[in-house]
């Protein structure tokens, strides 16, 4: 294992992220207050992808790991949202 | 590796390590002696189920009620369906011959995580009991059927809640064999062994593993909603309380279509190990076969809305589920052809595992066929919910991944107990098997198509010569199946030693002691060639020699 | 070939193979939510107006102030980490016990919160919340389903958490052998991951 190579981040980055993902959280409470009706669901949902993709990227390393962690979790999300779309086939047709 | 210097001849079956007898199987971390743990647990379970199911086929024989009443007898199909889905077919091959084969096959000593997978055969065990206790509980056995669907399974006042437990921690365990897998395969394989050379039954168990990971949460989180409908009247299903039926169904399939590849992929990974080496020549269209088993998992995973046809889905979804479930039968049927191509111009011997491969692929073939009767909209309407769709099922994981079982068991036998049971007797249970197996389920085509729906405890006198051929069929089978269990467990004490490769197959498996060491391998072997090379006898020699002068 | 080396687990521990198990676990404690995920999607879709109204019963105050404790706790495990791979092992402990300490700061939220529901008598199977409209009482179903599944990963982070320290103090998670920490740490940020999701649709879609 001494041969494996590790990132090891910062202390400073970890705050930065921090940073960003509180603005974003401002951001999506702020948004909320302004009421922008069936147009706010999709705001709050790409806000909190973002900060979603953040925790991920930064937090949970995965910009740091191998090629194939990154593919894995991809895919996985693909699978989720086309298990959506396949539903909704059902609920917005019907 | 200190132990196996000082016991390097002592087999797993013999070792003994800190706990002796009893205790040392219950606390072991070896694969193949927790595949066999699974396999005790497995072959007594399907038993009772079988025997549940003979009963069924009993009181069937004639119209009316004969030897039950009709709440027993819709306990009972709940039962033998609770008891063959979650308990054996699910876990059956990926648990025992998974566990068993996967590590040598890859030139492993073990599965990535040893404690883990002790583990999940304790979450096994846990769920098993809940589920034979919600048989006998004072409540009464759960009548839902084992699709527990609402909202009957909501209002019904048996113990639907232990069998709705069970089915969630035997679903952990299957998640955690999976994730084991996955884990395995991609960090344990040996030296030399890319992706591309890897045996294909770890290729199966590769796509498995994925959908036991993906889709079985699913089911999880559904069970926990019908529980949390039940005790704490969150209603997401029920329509009084705004909820909805379909939904439930939605999340139930997603599941539960995967799942049928959670049994039957595997079932296919055996297969294809079984042709080579009874054919003596390599397996035809290897990256073919591996490719379709991840295609087989990736679209299975979309097809769930073929189960609801009748329930009041929309045209669209219809349409597309009904397309889907077409395009997931050309990777079956591309597997189908490479295993008839993998014998052509081979040598055959048709010892038994052969034989109940090729029996696979007969039975799977009727299932597959009639699959698609009912994977298109206009004769699904038709033949939902009748005897069809009970035949069909059980051409499928009966007549795939049972038959696919016992050929399991006929070819790691040897390796598992360096014994060797009788040909004789695995021909004779063969005959009662196949023959009890198609007149059983066979009859059912037809009376399904007449109109005769399932789980129905009494029926119109026009069925009956239907549901004679199945009662009869069912004695038959289970005779066969007694057959085979006695031929097993009789020459595991008095078989004649078994060789360390006695089908001469070419992967690593065979290239052991039967049975194996404690550690499987001496040495980690170095891959070169495609699993399935069959080199001539001078190429080999040639093999060695470069082997030992290297090291 | 005498160089090849034999991986047998038990004497060799497999980082990269321990992780990639951890991600496995993820993905179906993702699915497992993606599940509930499914269910919110379907009905707000049908009830959205019902959903509008009572997600306005919900303290936006509390989910707000929870979400900011549930991020700086991440950020806290994430430092650990960093701590424990530059040998400051002392830090470590201590970055870990204030994300128990804000773990627990969330935990008091949520036992708050709810309280407040069910002395207005909004919980499950209630009078009050059967007679809501059907939208709104799916709503309030979804909110204890989801958040309570949520507080419960919570408890089993903090668990997962506290061992780990216990493991620092004992030296077996060290500058050369840091995958336990690294994979609790993955987990409390799977619940973040889930809370960041859970909290608009609780709170702010309004
Ligand atoms: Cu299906």
């Amino acid at each position: 294992m001494s041969t494996e190579k590790h990132h090891i981040s910062t202390y400073m980055s970890h705050g930065v992220v921090l940073t960003i993902l509180l603005a974003l959280t401002a951001l999506s409470v702020g948004m909320a207050e302004l009421h922008f009706g069936a147009f706010s669901v999709a705001v709050a949902l790409l806000v909190a992808s973002v900060k979603g993709t953040t925790v991920l990227t930064y937090f949970m390393h995965l910009k740091y790991e191998s090629m194939f962690t990154r593919i894995m979790v991809g895919g996985v999300f693909v699978i989720y949202v086309l298990v959506i779309v396949l539903l909704f086939f059902d609920y917005l047709f019907r | 590796m200190s132990h196996s210097e000082t016991h390097p001849q002592v087999s797993y079956l013999e070792y003994q390590g800190k706990y002796k007898g009893i205790l040392g199987w219950l606390t072991t971390t070896d694969h193949k002696r927790i595949a066999l743990l699974y396999m005790y647990c497995i072959v007594v379970f399907f038993f009772v189920a079988a025997i549940l199911g003979l009963t069924m086929s009993i009181e069937k024989m004639r119209p009316g009620q004969d030897i039950m009443n009709a709440q027993t007898y819709n306990g009972l199909f709940t039962v033998h369906g609770i008891i063959m889905i979650f308990m054996i077919v699910i876990p059956g091959l990926a648990a025992v011959f998974g566990n068993f084969a996967l590590p040598l096959l890859i030139g492993a000593r073990d599965v990535a995580f040893p404690k883990l997978n002790l583990f999940s055969w304790y979450l096994y065990v846990i769920g098993a009991i809940l589920a034979v206790l919600s048989q006998l509980l004072k409540g009464g056995a759960p009548d839902t059927g084992w699709t527990f669907y609402v909202p009957y399974s909501a209002g019904s006042s048996t113990n639907v809640i232990w069998a709705l437990t069970a089915a969630f921690i035997l679903g952990f365990s299957n998640i955690l064999t999976g994730l084991n897998f996955i884990v395995t395969i991609h960090r344990m394989r040996a030296p030399g062994m890319t992706w591309f050379k890897m045996p294909l039954f770890p290729w199966s168990l590769y796509a498995t593993a994925w959908i036991q990971v993906l889709a079985t949460p699913i089911v999880g989180i559904t069970l926990l909603m019908v529980i949390a409908e039940r005790v704490l009247h969150i209603g997401f299903f029920d329509p009084a309380l705004g909820g909805d039926p379909v939904l439930f169904q939605h999340l139930f399939w997603i599941y539960s279509h995967p799942a049928v590849y959670i049994m039957i992929l595997p079932a296919m990974g055996v297969i294809t190990e079984i042709f080579p080496t009874f054919s003596q020549k390599p397996v035809f269209g290897y990256g073919a076969i591996a490719i379709s088993s991840l295609a087989i998992a990736f679209v299975g995973y979309f097809v769930w809305g073929h189960h609801m046809f009748t329930s009041g889905i929309s045209y669209w979804s219809k349409w597309f589920f009904s397309f889907l479930t077409f395009i997931v039968a050309v990777p079956s049927a591309i597997k189908v052809f490479n295993w008839i191509s993998t014998m052509y111009g081979g040598s055959i011997q048709m010892r038994p595992p052969l034989l109940y491969a090729i029996s696979f692929v007969f039975l799977f073939m009727i299932g597959g066929f009639t699959g698609l009767f009912l994977g298109a909209l206009a004769t699904n309407v038709q033949l939902h919910d009748t005897t069809f769709v009970v035949a069909h099922f059980h051409y499928i994981i009966f007549g795939g991944m049972g038959f696919a079982f016992f050929a399991a068991i006929h070819y790691w036998y040897p390796k598992m107990y360096g014994k060797m049971y009788s040909d004789r007797w695995a021909y004779i249970a063969w005959g009662f098997t196949f023959v009890g197996f198609n007149l059983l389920y066979f009859p059912q085509f037809i009376i399904g198509v007449q109109g005769m729906p399932r789980r129905y405890f009494d029926y119109l006198p026009q069925f009956q010569w239907g549901h004679m051929l199945s009662g009869f069929g069912a004695f038959i089978l289970l005779i066969g199946l007694i057959l085979m269990a006695w031929n097993l467990i009789y020459h595991v004490k008095r078989g004649a030693i078994a060789p360390a490769n006695p089908w001469k197959g070419v992967t690593l498996e065979w290239q052991i002691a039967s049975p194996p060491t404690l550690e499987n391998f001496e040495e980690i072997p170095v891959i070169k060639h495609n699993p399935y090379w069959f080199g001539t006898e001078e190429e080999i020699k040639r093999e060695k020699k470069s082997v030992t002068r290297n090291t | 070939m005498a160089e090849i080396k034999n991986i047998a687990p038990s004497e060799h521990h497999d980082y990269q193979g321990s992780k990639m198990g951890m991600w496995l676990f993820i993905f179906t404690e993702l699915f497992l939510f993606g599940g509930l995920f499914l269910v919110y999607a379907v009905f707000r879709t049908q009830y959205s107006a019902d959903f509008h109204k009572a997600a306005e019963e919900t303290n936006t105050f509390i989910g707000t102030l929870n979400t900011v404790v549930l991020l700086i706790s991440s950020m806290t495990v994430a430092m650990s980490i960093t701590a424990i791979q530059s040998n400051q092992k002392g830090r470590a402990i201590r970055l870990l016990l204030v994300t128990l300490v804000l773990a627990s700061v969330f935990m008091v939220n949520k036992y708050f919160e709810w309280g407040h529901k069910f002395e207005l008598k909004l919980y499950p199977g209630s009078e009050v919340l059967t007679n809501l409209p059907k939208g709104e009482l799916l709503f309030f179903g979804l909110y204890f389903m989801m958040t309570g599944l949520h507080a419960i990963h919570v408890l089993v982070g903090m668990i997962l958490l506290t061992v780990t320290i216990f493991r620092i103090k004992s030296g077996h998670i060290h500058t050369g052998n840091f995958s336990m920490i690294e994979n609790s740490g993955l987990y409390w940020h799977l619940v973040d991951l889930i809370w960041i999701f859970l909290f608009p649709m609780m709170y702010l879609i309004t």
